[in-house]
């Protein structure tokens, strides 16, 4: 399993991982935040949901408790994709090569590296991760760039509402991108249906409730989906659930996308 | 939004440091399986809930009109029933957003 393998399989991904990244760093420009922070988000943490929650929260000042909270919640799923990972890996595999390959975990990372037949390599990840990555990373820059030269162009009047108004329309994108992850699976499966139904009836108990709104921001993200989940999990427990390998199976790896 | 720098930067060093930790801890250290069913399951239906709660309702307010965001929500919704994907889904949704605004500065 060689390097250039693992860039050619990567390459998918990166494409893909190019217009979430893109969304997500408009998003955050068109937030108020500098054109360099969502590049350094995106270079330090390589994660969809995760980057695009923890921005959010950085954005309202949330408690920094709320925040490591919110990124253990979001991001625990990693946890056990890298578990399944570390018995695919070829041994001897260093402490220092497994810290390096730590960082590219990702759903999409892990779904094409999972799948291999055989067992893996260091240089293989090495290339698949760095394909995707740049595409991750690539995709943030570009996004910052065309943004903030946006924002210096149109500086007339009409320029200025034109901007305002495309800005605007962009900070759904990455939320039409989270429907397009969450719905399809929802469709083939009652219990995921019945687990999105829960969840966004909690989601919007905590958003117009004026007594539970007031919370500290972030806190309703973690209450809801922990209890949601948790409810779901007792009840209909996930029968398919036996390898680790099957966290991913849910949605299709085409779909999925920066969850 | 008025967000100092060291904010920013402490906040992209959380994000960075827990991130980080989820992903190598078990790659590092893992040794057993999770075997427990119930464990597994919650790890397996956490993702969808937690996009569920950070989409639903946010989604309608995400642009500057409310009627701009339900139209966008609603496209967003048809075209991932028919499974259009990630990247038409989103485009549909940034276009029909852009189009209700438009509509509403000529008004």
């Amino acid at each position: 399993m060689k390097f250039s393998r693992g860039l050619k399989d990567g390459f998918p991904i990166a494409l893909g991982y190019v217009s979430v990244a893109f969304a997500y760093a408009v998003q955050t420009v068109n937030q108020g935040f500098p054109p360099w922070f969502p590049i350094l988000i995106s270079a330090t943490n390589f994660t969809g949901t995760g980057q695009f929650a923890g921005t959010n929260l950085i954005a309202v000042g949330a408690n920094l408790a709320v925040l490591i909270a919110t990124m253990l919640v979001i991001n625990i799923r990693y946890t056990l994709m890298s578990f399944a990972l570390a018995q695919k890996l070829q041994s001897p595999f260093p402490l220092w090569k497994r810290a390096i390959i730590a960082f590219g975990v990702t759903d999409e990372n892990f779904a094409v590296a999972i799948r291999q037949p055989q067992r893996l390599s260091f240089p293989y990840l090495l290339g698949l991760m760095c394909c995707s990555f740049c595409g991750w990373l690539g995709g943030t820059a570009l996004g910052a760039g065309v943004s903030s030269i946006l924002a210096q162009t149109l500086t007339s009047d009409s320029g200025k509402a034109f901007y305002e108004m495309l800005m605007s329309a962009f900070g759904i994108a990455l939320y039409a991108m989270f429907v397009a992850i969450v719905v399809p699976p929802s469709r083939d499966d009652r219990t995921i249906l019945f687990l999105v139904v829960l969840s966004v009836a909690a989601s919007c108990i905590f958003y117009f409730v004026p007594a539970l709104n007031s919370l500290p921001a972030g806190l309703e993200i973690i209450i809801c989906s922990v209890v949601c989940t948790a409810i779901i999990a007792y009840f209909f427990p996930h029968d398919d659930a036996k390898t680790p390998t099957d966290v991913d199976s849910a949605p299709s790896d085409a779909q999925r996308g920066a969850l | 939004m008025n967000v100092p720098v060291v904010e920013m930067l402490v906040g992209c060093l959380i994000m960075f440091a827990v991130t980080y930790l989820t992903k190598a801890v078990t790659l590092l250290f893992g040794k057993k399986t999770i075997s427990n069913r119930y464990v597994r399951s919650f790890l397996y239906y956490l993702p969808y809930s937690v996009l569920a709660v950070m989409v639903f309702p946010a989604i309608v307010f995400s642009t500057s009109d409310l009627y701009a965001g339900i139209a966008g929500t609603v496209v967003a919704l048809l075209l991932s029933y028919f499974r259009k994907g990630l990247i038409p889904v989103s485009l549909a949704s940034i276009a029909t957003v852009f189009a209700v605004e438009l509509l509403f500065y000529f008004l």
